[in-house]
């Protein structure tokens, strides 16, 4: 019942005029920015969030979960359109979406999309109110030793869950941290790193500025080279009996997309998973149950149903632990977290007693912004697919332009400006040599949170490292995140074994 | 077409009018030709910040100022950031900033910086903010004989935490372990506010935070304040001691000052100077100076220099005697 309440104050907060137009805002944009190649929700909240310094936090906030619903409706557009995804999250979406329309059913497959998006959002906005408070209650017994022990457990899941190449994993985290310990030492007192005694050094380096210049100028180069400025277009006829047909076939998938929600959901909420794992995952389960396993990959309906319903049910989950615990669960998170400490915010156990106006608005917000994503989505459609017959040559000034812009807004320092061009270029060359770049932003914004928490604990326990694991709390974490860290290096032990004795074996 | 030509005639008489007005000459009319910059001498949504944000909003809403006051944080290396901003700022009429008590310590720790603050420009002390001693209401601790028991019997165990290295709160720490015979350990943590959370989950035994970085706490129940390092107990807290009437002579406040760039011209001086004291007698300023116990009156001009050399002074004392210097 006190949820309840909690949350009708939230939708009070949530449609104020402003936070209501932030909202329609805000999703347009995220599903024009995840619309387009290469560009996804990571990219537009890192581009945009500084333009938010200009609202309330709570607005500020809503904002950005517009853009973040948004794109997640939106990667689904270029998938099926152009065969690219729109964002890595999008990718399951190519499997049957792009078949669909290459058999002249796009408009099928995008109405999919978008009412499987809508499915998976709502779902995960119940669990996500029943779940947060919860979580949220076990407040004030986090201590500097289980913070610690949390932030291993963030960094472990991205080397663990990766999946990637995990040696390049950890090389992205270390820059990311090396990056994160520039400026003022707090716990010492003394400035450190800051190279050739810049002053500009001395505020260190602003996670922004890293996502800004990695996500937005290499991003942007990236995409230039890959599609030389133009993508490829498949047509879409839309006209009102095929949508009727279209939904009619759609009922019939409630179970696929139940599914995926739930799955997404839950995936999400892993630190570090995100919704890509998650959208993936709900891909497979979905070929695995139907009964027409061979239908998927050539155009089957229910191969966008599933990985839909869980991207989005995802990044709802992913905001569970970044409110709650300040662990980010996707890299889209780590930079929301990230504007939450410059708005003044302490992301955590606490947020939940100490800020209940920002959250449960937050909330409310997320139930508006599923449902303007829905409408618009289904109202633009045209209009997307118009706006995606725009050059590349045009869009990638504008974006290079508010990149710039929101580089320079939060410190008004030309300083910033020239280091994230040099992490443009830094993160373009890295991800041309396959370097994954999500850790190393995703150690930028824990960095600050790790370090001094694993400090100040040693400080109390005397340099005596077993604080972690005596502790009830921070004990059992310590211990998954140890796992966690080892699995990939077992597997790779055993790999190498298993070819020893094969090579053996001849 | 006729209103806006009667519009544009009436604009050029008025300019005209102005710069007749600016001719005969009133001297003191300095009046900022362009945004003024509002330097925060710390990060967002600490307590500093927050106060910035009101003076601001006061100047603002009461239209005292024809350009606005553009907030700007700058909290790198203890607030090194904000004084080269100032030391170097190209237009020093239109640069301000909102500082504390690291106005004194930076520059004597970080002697690269070449920052004399002497040579800054004194416009108003707002305010300054008091100290108290806290503890969490589960220790049973109730005044400062129980608590230096208990934090002798714990001894290098009892954890008192803090903001930021060899800044106040360290200063504070440094003086009850001298008092009292203690060996407290001082964990520094990067705000008041995180520092306030400590106590309140019991993580560490005592905090010396500001009133405002404990009320939500005080309120609640969960922490009790001991004693004040004021001259006089505070309203807000009647059942709080000061370490004077236990017969420890040591008072320490922090400044909340507002200083202007150096090398800002007179007239400039004079008209932030005659701004500030507009905000300091405005209301809402009284209410907000209540609601979070500050103290001090108003200083301005040469008695403003005249307290910094003398807080340098004192900090520069206590510094050499912690070996931080």
């Amino acid at each position: 019942m006190e949820i309840l309440g909690h949350l009708l104050d939230g939708f009070l907060v949530a449609f104020e005029p402003l936070n209501l137009l932030l909202v329609v805002i805000g999703v347009a944009v995220g599903l024009f920015i995840g619309a387009m190649p290469g560009l996804g929700s990571v990219n537009g909240v890192a581009i945009l969030l500084p333009m938010t310094f200009l609202v309330p936090p709570t607005s500020a906030v809503i904002f950005l979960a517009a853009i973040y619903y948004g794109a997640m409706y939106g990667g689904a557009i270029s998938s099926i359109m152009l065969g690219i995804p729109g964002a890595s999250t999008a990718v399951a979406t190519t499997f049957d979406g792009r078949p669909m329309a290459l058999k002249g059913l796009a408009d099928k497959a995008l109405i999919a999309a978008a009412l499987a998006s809508f499915f998976g959002g709502t779902i995960s906005i119940l669990l996500f109110t029943g779940f947060a408070p919860a979580l949220a209650h076990v407040a004030l017994d986090f201590g500097d030793p289980e913070i610690f022990a949390l932030m291993l457990l963030a960094f472990a899941t991205f080397v663990g869950l990766g999946g990637d190449d995990i040696p390049k994993t950890i090389f992205s985290i270390c820059i990311g941290l090396v990056f994160s310990s520039v400026g003022m030492d707090i716990i010492s007192g003394e400035p450190r790193l800051v190279f050739f005694d810049i002053i500009g050094f001395m505020h260190g380096i602003n996670f922004l500025v890293l996502a800004i210049g990695i996500y937005g100028i290499g991003e942007m180069m990236w995409t230039i080279e890959v599609t030389r400025g133009n993508p490829k277009m498949s047509e879409a006829v839309v006209t009102v009996e095929r949508t009727v047909s279209a939904l009619r076939e759609l009922l019939s998938t409630w179970k696929t997309a139940l599914m995926g929600s739930v799955l997404g959901f839950f995936v999400g909420i892993l630190p570090a998973a995100g919704a890509t794992p998650g959208s993936l995952m709900a891909y497979g389960v979905a070929k695995m149950t139907s009964r027409k396993p061979e239908e998927f990959g050539k155009g089957e309906v229910a191969g966008v149903v599933a990985p839909e319903a869980a991207n989005n049910a995802a990044s709802t989950g992913a905001m569970l632990p970044m409110l709650t615990l300040g662990i980010p669960g996707s890299p889209t998170t780590a930079i929301l977290l990230g504007g939450m400490v410059i708005w003044g915010l302490t992301p955590g156990p606490r947020l939940f007693l100490d800020e209940t106006e920002f959250v449960w608005g937050l909330t409310a917000s997320l139930y508006a912004a599923n449902l303007f994503a829905v409408v618009i989505n289904i109202c633009f459609i045209p209009v997307f697919l118009w706006m995606l017959k725009m050059p590349f040559t045009v869009l990638a000034p504008i974006i290079f332009v508010l990149c710039l812009v929101g580089g320079y807004a939060p410190t008004q320092d030309m300083h910033d400006i020239w280091l994230m061009l040099g992490f443009g270029v830094g993160g373009y060359l890295l991800r041309k040599l396959d370097y994954p770049l999500a850790p190393a932003v995703l150690a930028i914004v824990l960095g600050p949170i790790a370090e001094p928490a694993l400090r100040q604990s040693l400080m109390i326990s005397n340099g005596d490292f077993s604080i972690f694991v005596t502790r009830p709390i921070s004990g059992p974490i310590t211990i998954i995140a140890i796992i966690l860290i080892f699995l990939p290096v077992f597997q790779f032990i055993r790999k190498r074994s298993k070819k020893n004795a094969e090579a053996g074996s001849i | 077409m006729s209103t806006k030509r009667q519009f544009l005639k009436l604009g050029v008489a008025l300019s005209l009018g102005l710069a007749a007005f600016g001719l005969t000459g009133v001297a003191e009319a300095w009046e900022p030709k362009k945004p003024i910059q509002f330097v925060i001498m710390a990060g967002k949504g600490g307590g500093a910040d927050k106060m910035a944000r009101l003076l601001q909003s006061v100047v603002e809403k009461n239209k005292w100022s024809s350009k606005p006051l553009s907030p700007i944080n700058k909290p790198g290396g203890s607030g090194a950031e904000a004084l080269v901003h100032l030391k170097n700022a190209k237009d020093p009429d239109h640069t301000i900033m909102v500082t504390l008590n690291s106005f004194y310590t930076t520059p004597m720790r970080q002697p690269k910086l070449g920052v004399d603050i002497t040579k800054f420009t004194p416009v108003a002390r707002m305010a300054e903010d008091t100290f108290l001693l806290w503890v969490n209401k589960d220790s049973g601790i109730t005044n400062v004989d129980q608590f230096v028991a208990a934090a002798k019997k714990a001894g290098n165990n009892w954890i008192m935490a803090g903001t930021g290295k060899l800044q106040e709160d360290q200063l504070l720490t440094d003086f009850l372990n001298a008092a009292y015979g203690l060996n407290m350990k001082y964990i520094p943590y990067k705000g008041g506010g995180k520092v306030a959370k400590q106590l309140a989950g019991n993580h560490a035994n005592s905090t010396v935070n500001n009133p405002s970085e404990q009320e939500g706490f005080y309120a609640a129940g969960t922490t009790v304040a001991l004693a004040g390092f004021t001259d006089n107990r505070l309203e807000m807290f009647p059942d709080a001691p000061t370490f004077k009437e236990l017969g420890k002579d040591f008072v320490y406040y922090m400044q909340r000052s507002v200083v202007g760039a150096p090398g800002m011209s007179a007239d400039a001086a004079a008209y932030y100077k005659a701004l500030f004291a507009k905000v300091f007698k405005s209301p809402e300023w009284a209410k907000y100076r209540k609601k979070k116990s500050l103290q001090g009156d108003l200083l301005q001009g040469d008695a403003l220099m005249a307290y910094w050399k003398k807080e340098r002074a004192i900090h520069r004392a206590m510094l050499k005697k912690m070996g931080a210097l």
